[in-house]
């Protein structure tokens, strides 16, 4: 980084010595140049602040007045408050719904979209994608509405279609998270079963036409071939889920609207920190709580993704 | 390619077909759903059964909300900070992707390893010292407020070096050095018209990130001439008693550019984000 400044500044105050300079000097000024942009502004939004959040999650500052060190304070503060381990759960809870669902269906999707026998394969393709293209914020709106607590909403007549009593949808405890993971769920299913879909054009297809010789069957071929080929790309798409589900804010903040911060049947861990620090004027804590999620998110990932290859190493020892 | 040997009876793709259909449906319905509540008063939302067919307040629907927020401005704002940050990224990661693929320099791998940790960082970490350091700049409420956070754009640095060493031959820089191209020269004559598919499909990722961030853009800003589309449309649901008709025909025109365009350049959206989460 500090070589990137120098270097950037020696090459904009010396242009008249550049000619003397050999090829090798010039290609490495250049290199530095050139990635400097990025990592300047990395230095001031995004490193600077990231080291800030650690320092502050040891102080007491409401964002105007004096700073005052006070060690593990806002972590015992945060680790003791009920409504953080119930936004934990809630994300958590959420998490699970919106995404391990997905991601199986997503498999599936993929598997028949890549069938060489099912014609209108473009067409499938894309209309499963479009939900990925709306924005969280149109999501969480239009879906605010079919789960309106009305009794007359949309999700409630299908309800009763079945039999079933209407839901407050925005106000119960197992609505709210429903309806969230379902908005969740229709967004990124598309998105997951592109990327399957691409892992799955990438397995050669000799491979199932040596196992058709074989005898194997399509239940064999689809565990034995198909997983674990699909292996890096499930890694992936886990991996991204995790991150993903563990950072939820748009969605339930907009699907609640104005009730959104002061109830506690859709907060997650985001909004409970977003809450500490803009609603509540306490950046410590809030920040203590970013710390503890990254903490948590990383810990997250790193058990998904070993979970995930496990499963493929399984699976191999049987081809 | 499609007409690779199977086995499997015609009669057996019929379940498959169902699913798939009824996948499709389940995608786009909320589209449709969507148009028809736009065009729908708000008492439509309490008949039983449901209305399914458009009806006649498309336009009386819109105006509602071109009374309740600023649209357009919001629209405008919206197509200026996509735009900017878009470009912006374009050239910082092609510089960057550049200097990644084809120069030499003490510390290069370490760099690199640099930018792919950053992808690690969750954005809530820094959150509130981004927000003060804005507040700080007085840039609350401003577009370069909501656009300077997306300018890090670890993955667009990563899609550049490796399609500018796929794609760029060393032969081609060697010569143009022989000819006295400087390397600003080698860049802007040489690089940039090759990476031209890379740009589409890292700009697609992009403008599509902005458009659609929301975190960010709602703890900047905060006043509504400064309002993007989503936080726009999200105050729209602030109110007490909420118009549902007004609402979605809201999220109705916000999304209609969008899918007009995705359906204009749907190959280049669906294959932006294999490339841009695969390679």
């Amino acid at each position: 980084m500090e070589n990137a400044h120098k270097q950037q500044q020696r090459a904009s105050s010396a242009p008249a010595a550049k000619s003397s300079l050999s090829e090798k000097k010039k290609d490495m000024i250049s290199g530095y140049l050139y990635v400097a942009p990025f990592f300047i502004i990395f230095a001031i939004i995004g490193l600077y602040p990231a080291a800030f959040s650690i320092v502050l999650a040891f102080q007491d500052w409401n964002g105007l007045g004096q700073m005052d060190f006070v060690g593990l304070r806002n972590f015992v503060v945060v680790l003791q408050d009920p409504l953080f381990w119930k936004s934990l759960y809630n994300t958590v809870i959420i998490g699970l719904m919106g995404t391990a669902p997905q991601l199986i269906v997503g498999i599936i999707l993929a598997y028949f979209l890549n069938m060489a026998v099912i014609k209108f394969t473009n067409f499938f393709r894309v209309t499963i994608f479009m939900p990925y293209i709306t924005s969280m914020v149109a999501v969480a709106l239009v879906f605010g509405v079919f789960f309106s607590s009305n009794e007359t909403a949309l999700a409630n007549y299908v309800l009763s279609l079945f039999g079933m009593d209407p839901v407050n949808w925005k106000t119960s405890e197992w609505g709210a998270k429903i309806a969230i993971s379902l908005m969740v769920f229709w967004r990124w299913v598309g998105y997951n079963t592109i990327i399957y879909l691409a892992g799955l054009q990438s397995i050669p297809k000799d491979l199932y036409e040596a196992a058709t010789i074989d005898g194997a069957n399509r239940v064999q071929q689809f565990l034995h071939i198909t997983v674990p080929l699909l292996k890096p790309f499930i890694i992936l798409t886990v991996f991204m889920s995790t991150v993903g589900a563990l950072q939820l804010f748009a969605e339930p903040t907009v699907f609640l609207g104005g009730s959104a911060f002061s109830r506690d049947e859709a907060m997650t861990v985001v909004m409970y920190l977003y809450r500490d620090a803009f609603n509540l004027g306490s950046f410590g804590t809030a920040s203590a709580t970013a710390v503890i999620l990254l903490v948590i998110i990383v810990g997250a990932t790193a058990l998904n993704t070993w979970l995930t290859s496990g499963l493929g190493r399984k699976k191999k020892r049987g081809v | 390619m499609k007409k690779g040997k199977t086995t499997t009876l015609k009669a057996g793709t019929i379940p498959v077909y169902i699913v798939l259909s009824l996948a499709s449906i389940l995608s786009i319905f909320p589209f449709y759903w969507m148009f028809v509540m736009a065009s729908q008063p708000s008492a439509a939302y309490n008949s039983i059964p449901p209305t399914l067919l458009p009806g006649g307040m498309l336009i009386e629907n819109f105006q509602k909300v071109l009374d309740t927020i600023p649209f357009f401005q919001a629209m405008w704002n919206t197509i200026l900070l996509c735009t900017t940050v878009t470009l912006a990224v374009l050239v910082i990661s092609s510089l960057a992707g550049f200097a990644f693929a084809k120069f030499h320099f003490p510390g290069k791998n370490f760099l690199f390893i640099c930018i792919l940790l950053t992808m690690v960082i969750p954005p809530q970490l820094g959150l509130i010292p981004q927000y003060y350091l804005i507040s700080q700049l007085g840039w609350l409420d401003t577009l370069l407020g909501a656009g300077v956070l997306f300018l890090l754009n670890p993955l667009g640095i990563f899609l550049m070096r490796q399609y500018i060493s796929e794609s760029v031959p060393d032969e081609l820089i060697e010569a143009a050095k022989l000819d006295g191209c400087s390397n600003f020269r080698i860049y802007r004559s040489i690089v940039l018209p090759i990476v031209k598919p890379a740009f589409a499909t890292l700009g697609i990722i992009v403008f599509t990130l902005v458009w659609g961030e929301f975190l960010w853009q709602f703890t900047v800003l905060r006043d509504p001439s400064s309002y993007t589309l989503q936080v726009a449309l999200a105050s729209l649901n602030n109110a007490f008693r909420v118009d549902f008709g007004m609402l979605v025909s809201g999220v109705f025109w916000a999304t209609v550019p969008l899918i007009v365009i995705f359906l204009m350049f749907n190959k280049l959206f669906i294959s932006s984000i294999t490339e841009g989460s695969i390679k």
